[in-house]
């Protein structure tokens, strides 16, 4: 049997589960799936139509939001209640830092990101290194696999299947388990049309060739007339042009929007691994040699000042 | 206030990836290194908490003779001293990683209030080496922080999410781990570099483990092969590119 941590937020399903739920699928064993707090068990139907036959929820007083050395308490005495042979999760900053603690506990090895498993003695995972640039082949020496999908090596596929059976457990939690807990929120910055980098459909991108932080007025107009948003690369965060929040790559956001338009970004690999997964990319740089092009599916050569704000009309033409 | 900072020796590699003929490792000949960005913000973070409540400043690291560079590089920003866990060129998984961190805190004289880690390496990224060092140090963690105050013996954070920010809270003595983006790292000034020279940098030996998790060889990942369609130059490829944007259903 495989475990599969699916995580939510207050009750709302991280969808990058799904694609944790499919990949576990791959594995052909029976599918349980987990939830830390009572507030996951609404998650019972689409877990179950994603191949889930139960859904395990870890119920507690001090479980009341995120608290994830909790979730790893859990998830060990579920390990040890139904010896699966794999933990499996979302490669979320969620999933992993739940694994980690799961993994601390048992003191048993864990993969992170991976792409591909295959389970056996010793298990063997392929697992994105160097953000995704680089796939490492490794082997996995203990018995219960502990494992991260890599988030768009899998396409959610739904197996049509029902809800699954809810099955409730308390977890024995120790004092130190809770200390370390969401407290308290605000909704952030705000953002263009108040569309998050990361559920953007569009993405607005700007680099170094948009020359400064006046130039990215043309950026905003675009993408706010195509619902999307505004991001951009490392050089552009760390002049202060624009905040951290919208940088794209392997240390800001990792994106995968249907239409990512990238204006004056060269295309340096860590760039990269943070928007390769678009559906389509659009480049507009005046160095048709830009490495960018290598990745992206159209190009226009020219200076982005003069192709944007032509765009941006004929965009809106177009809607009429 | 006593904080340790742990890093990690990492190449430096801006363009493409290069491997070496046994497909184990990237071809570092060509390359610079460096410490992750993290990692900076990570040190940055230590200076300004020593300067601001006094104090000292170590930095740890597990890696070959040559991450000496990178401690000193470090130093140089105003760490107090550092230490070096020499490994033989081996292999290390994050378990023993780990395990050599905690052995050597543990063996520190000082009881570290605050232990700072960068949230994932550029190289590797396996999210666990920080969290199996909080279990066992018994120290609560707090992961992925773009934001941190110390008060009353307490580390408030914040991590950012999707849908804004949380706020986290970590009795000392306490780990995270922190985000580019936390501060703007300074550069070494001139006298800095110059006391970094003499600071002490620990050497010791570190024992090599039997991982658990074994690399067995990298590949370069595929990309898209063909390249980009080129639309045309400037403003006049537009009406081609609206076509694109029809067809793509994104208009
Ligand atoms: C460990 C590490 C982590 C990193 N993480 C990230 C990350 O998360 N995200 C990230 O983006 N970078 C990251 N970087 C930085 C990355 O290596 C590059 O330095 C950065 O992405 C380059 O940004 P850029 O493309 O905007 O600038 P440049 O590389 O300078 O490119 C500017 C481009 O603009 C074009 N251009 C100039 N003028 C115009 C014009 N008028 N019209 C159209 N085009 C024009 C040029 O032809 C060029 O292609 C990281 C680096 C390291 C070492
Ligand atoms: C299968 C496999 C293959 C590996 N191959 C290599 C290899 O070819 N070359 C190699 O050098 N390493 C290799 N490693 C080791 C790996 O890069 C790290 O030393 C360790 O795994 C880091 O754990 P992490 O991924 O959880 O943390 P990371 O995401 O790498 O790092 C998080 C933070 O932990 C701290 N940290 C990480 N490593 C160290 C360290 N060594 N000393 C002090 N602080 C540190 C830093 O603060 C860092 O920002 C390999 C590991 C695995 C699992």
């Amino acid at each position: 049997m495989i475990l599969v941590l699916v995580d939510h937020d207050r009750g709302e399903l991280d969808p990058l589960s799904l694609r944790a739920l499919t990949a576990a699928r791959k594995l052909g064993q029976d599918i349980e799936a987990v939830v830390i707090g009572k507030d996951g068990a609404g998650v019972a139907g689409v877990v179950g139509e994603y191949g889930a036959k139960v859904l395990h929820v870890a119920t507690h007083a001090d479980i009341t939001d995120y608290t994830p050395q909790a979730s790893g308490r859990a998830l060990k005495d579920l390990v040890e209640k139904l010896n699966p042979a794999a933990v499996i999760a979302a490669g979320s900053p969620r999933g992993n830092e739940q694994l980690a603690h799961l993994a601390a506990f048992l003191d048993a090895p864990m993969a992170s990101d991976c792409s591909s498993i295959t389970l056996g003695s010793p298990h063997v995972v392929q697992r994105a290194r160097w953000a995704g640039n680089l796939i490492e082949e490794a082997n996995v020496h203990s018995p219960l696999l502990i494992a991260s999908i890599f988030p768009f090596s899998t396409e959610p596929e739904s197996a049509n299947a029902g809800a699954a059976t809810l099955s409730e457990f308390q977890p024995i939690l120790e004092a130190s388990d809770t200390v370390v807990r969401v407290l308290s929120r605000d909704s952030g910055e705000s953002k263009s049309g108040g569309v998050t980098l990361t559920d953007a459909k569009v993405i607005v991108s700007g680099g170094r060739g948009v020359g400064g932080p006046e130039g990215f007025s043309k950026l905003e107009e675009l993408a706010a007339l195509m619902e999307g948003t505004v991001g951009c690369s490392r050089v552009v965060t760390a002049s202060g042009w624009r905040p951290h929040a919208e940088q794209v790559g392997q240390t800001g956001s990792k994106v995968a929007p249907d239409l990512y338009i990238a204006c004056g970004i060269s295309g340096a690999m860590q760039h990269i691994a943070g928007m390769k997964n678009s559906k389509t990319i659009v480049v507009i740089n005046t160095d048709p040699e830009a490495p960018i092009l290598n990745y992206a599916d159209y190009a226009i050569i020219g200076d982005l000042h003069q192709v944007l704000p032509a765009l941006t009309s004929a965009v809106r033409e177009a809607k009429g | 206030m006593d904080v340790l900072v742990c890093l990690k020796r990492v190449p430096l590699a801006g363009g493409t990836l290069i491997l070496t003929p046994d497909a184990k490792d990237i071809e570092t000949k060509h390359l610079g290194f460096g410490i992750s960005p993290h990692e900076e913000n990570a040190v940055e973070a230590g200076v300004q908490l020593v300067e601001q409540m006094g104090g000292t400043l170590t930095l740890l690291t597990l890696g070959p003779s040559d991450a000496e560079e990178q401690l000193r590089a470090q130093l140089a920003i105003g760490a107090t001293r550092a230490v070096l866990l020499e490994t033989d060129g081996q292999e290390w998984d994050p378990q023993g990683t780990a395990a050599a961190l905690v052995d050597a805190i543990k063996a520190e004289e000082t009881q570290f209030d605050l232990i700072i880690f960068g949230a994932e390496s550029v190289d590797s990224a396996g999210y666990q080496i920080h969290v199996r060092v909080a279990h066992a140090l018994n120290r609560p963690i707090v992961t992925n922080v773009k934001a941190m105050k110390i008060e009353n013996g307490v580390a408030s954070c914040e991590r950012v999410v999707a849908t804004g920010r949380e706020h986290y809270e970590a009795p000392l003595p306490a780990i995270v781990t922190v985000r580019d983006g936390l501060n703007i790292p300074r550069y070494p000034s001139v006298p800095g570099r110059m006391q970094a020279r003499k600071k002490p940098v620990d050497m010791k030996k570190a024992e090599p483990r039997v991982p658990k998790l074994e690399k067995l060889n990298l590949t370069i990942a595929p990309s898209k092969s063909t390249g980009a369609e080129i639309l045309g130059n400037g403003a006049d490829a537009v009406p081609a590119l609206v076509e694109v944007l029809k067809k793509i259903g994104a208009l």
